[in-house]
């Protein structure tokens, strides 16, 4: 498993580490593949689907073809409105909860952050059958807010900022409190500021986990007006009359594709931001 | 009097998110339960107790005991490979071998794709006759089309290979992280005696790295639970439900049969097993791993 062995004093790699840089781009490459494959086949005419020639001319067709044979433009609203509204809820609640957790003294506060973590393994994902009773019973059936109701208290948000909090020094609000701030004053000036990478890095898990969420929407929501990216993209693949797959592929890059592009981007931020989220 | 103030403090600040949280998370967990006894309520007949009879369905159901099978495989495919293959790419990535960046784009791309896009994507792979394998079999080994999805002994392991392709480069981040915990004097001092690479990855790495492994595992068993997705592309759960998961299993029957009231006790199963891995956490978490 040497990556760097003694071989730096060489001037040429050792077999070890060649052997290993062999490896790993040999899987990167594996990895790559059904992507990169997609994307030949949303960019060449649909006769070049299986032929690997470069000579294949390109084309912006197949999004073309797969933008008018559905509402993608609405879904992508929906979808935008989805995450945005998730996301502004979880980090208030997220906010209070956590600062709640992490400075004030009460009677049943250890019971209730069990309760809260218990979210981490019991998730609104698998609570289906109930949520949709509850969710019918408050008449929201097919709204977008129903989408995001049961994941704006998130279990894994409140612990992520608790830890955050806790970790910020009590002499800091001591001497806000001195100034004369209330306790939302506090938040404001001094915890939120000093916890905003982990705000940035929940924000991303959040935005991308709720952006690829399927389940829920697919059964809450039947409408054009309601339905989140990947659910119109399901309704949309699941028309077998005559779509070439390269239109099906370009439909499907077309709704990963601003994450997919902010990944590329941002790749340094996201993968930091999913390590700190998964750090405990 | 400080003491009384930071209650109501406490309280005011936790209230919204513990609405909601128990809203849609607790209470519908418990709920669960107390549905699993009843009926399902059908036009104007409300739902009526019905004590155990749910319960003896369950028992008898064979596609019950199937898709709980299903699911136990899709978990041994998946987990062990996933995490054996995140463990490898973190250790890459880490390294200073030529093209890592490279490498870490490429393995974490799929994680933030929608499984639903993932799903898409790999049909192209699986298609009878038109998909990528089927043409690499016909144009290299000659070989007659065959249909990896509509066959039930090899549909679960094409699932179980877009499972792990989705899942270990999610894993790898958690490992990255614990590997730039682990401070280099160690390996400088395995260097220094003259142990072996393979020697300084067993005694040395692998076992600081036994939290990051079980916090992995513990993700991985929940995901085996959790991702479903997939199915409503590649499948719908057949053929003769060989590729149904518990989960998928409970949305057909509450949303397709409408059978609510079984729904709850399959859910209940769920809840069970996930029960289970809480307590065996619990345990594991507190003896088998030390922490720096």
């Amino acid at each position: 498993m040497s990556v760097v062995g003694a071989s730096s004093l060489r001037n040429w790699p050792s077999f070890d580490t060649v052997l290993n840089a062999f490896a790993m781009w040999l899987l990167a490459f594996l990895w790559a593949l059904p992507l990169l494959y997609a994307f030949w086949t949303a960019i060449h005419p649909s006769a070049y689907e299986t032929r690997f020639v470069l000579s294949a001319p390109l084309t912006f067709e197949n999004f073309q073809k797969a933008w008018d044979a559905a509402p993608f433009a609405r879904y992508f609203l929906n979808t935008v409105m989805l995450v945005t509204m998730i996301l502004i809820c979880q980090f208030i609640l997220g906010t209070l909860a956590a600062f709640a957790f992490a400075r004030f003294k009460f009677p049943g506060r250890d019971i209730l952050f069990a309760l809260v973590l218990l979210q981490l393994l019991v998730m609104p994902d698998i609570l289906i059958v109930e949520n949709y009773k509850t969710i019918r019973a408050l008449g929201l059936v097919d709204t977008i807010a129903a989408i995001g109701l049961p994941y704006i208290a998130s279990g894994f948000g409140i612990f992520l900022l608790r830890q955050t909090f806790m970790s910020i020094p009590r002499e800091l609000d001591e001497a806000a409190r001195v100034e004369g701030s209330s306790f939302l004053g506090l938040l404001w000036r001094v915890y939120i500021p000093l916890a905003k990478p982990t705000y940035l890095a929940y924000g991303l898990v959040s935005v991308s986990h709720h952006w690829n969420n399927f389940l829920w929407p697919l059964i809450i929501t039947n409408s054009v007006e309601t339905r989140p990216v990947t659910v119109g993209l399901s309704v949309f693949s699941a028309i077998d009359a005559g779509l070439e797959w390269s239109v099906i592929n370009a439909a499907t890059l077309m709704t990963s594709g601003p994450l997919l592009i902010a990944f590329l981007l941002f790749q340094r931020q996201f993968v930091q931001s999913f390590m700190r989220a998964g750090i405990r | 009097m400080m003491h009384r103030r930071e209650w109501i403090y406490g309280w005011l600040f936790l209230s919204p998110a513990l609405l909601f949280l128990f809203t849609f998370t607790h209470y519908p967990a418990v709920k669960t339960v107390f549905s699993s006894f009843f009926s399902t309520p059908r036009g104007r007949r409300p739902e009526e107790f019905i004590g155990l009879e749910n319960y003896r369905t369950l028992i008898q159901d064979e596609v019950f005991w199937q898709v709980l099978m299903n699911n136990f495989w899709f978990a041994v495919g998946t987990i062990p490979a996933s995490i054996g293959i995140a463990l490898a790419m973190a250790l890459w990535v880490n390294s200073r071998l030529k093209g890592r960046t490279l490498s870490r784009v490429a393995f974490f791309a799929p994680t933030v794709l929608p499984l639903i896009a993932v799903a898409n994507i790999w049909m192209f792979f699986y298609t009878p006759g038109f998909g990528l394998i089927d043409q690499l079999r016909s144009g290299l080994f000659g070989l007659p089309a065959g249909n990896i999805l509509g066959n039930p002994d090899s549909v679960l392991a094409a699932m179980i290979v877009v499972a792990i392709w989705k899942e270990a480069g999610f894993f790898m981040i958690f490992y990255l992280a614990a590997l730039q915990s682990i401070p280099p004097v160690l390996r400088e001092a395995a260097d220094v005696e003259g142990a072996s690479s393979f020697y300084y990855f067993r005694k040395i790495l692998f076992p600081l790295l036994m939290p990051t492994t079980l916090f992995v595992s513990i993700n991985a068993i929940i995901n085996s639970f959790r991702l479903v997705d997939h199915i409503f592309v590649m499948t719908d759960g057949g053929p003769d439900n060989a590729s149904s998961l518990l989960l998928f299993y409970i949305y057909e029957v509450a949303f397709k049969y409408w059978q609510t009231g079984y729904a709850a006790t399959l859910t209940v199963v769920m809840l069970v097993l996930l029960s289970i891995l809480a307590i065996g956490q619990f345990f594991l978490f507190d003896r088998k791993v030390h922490y720096q």
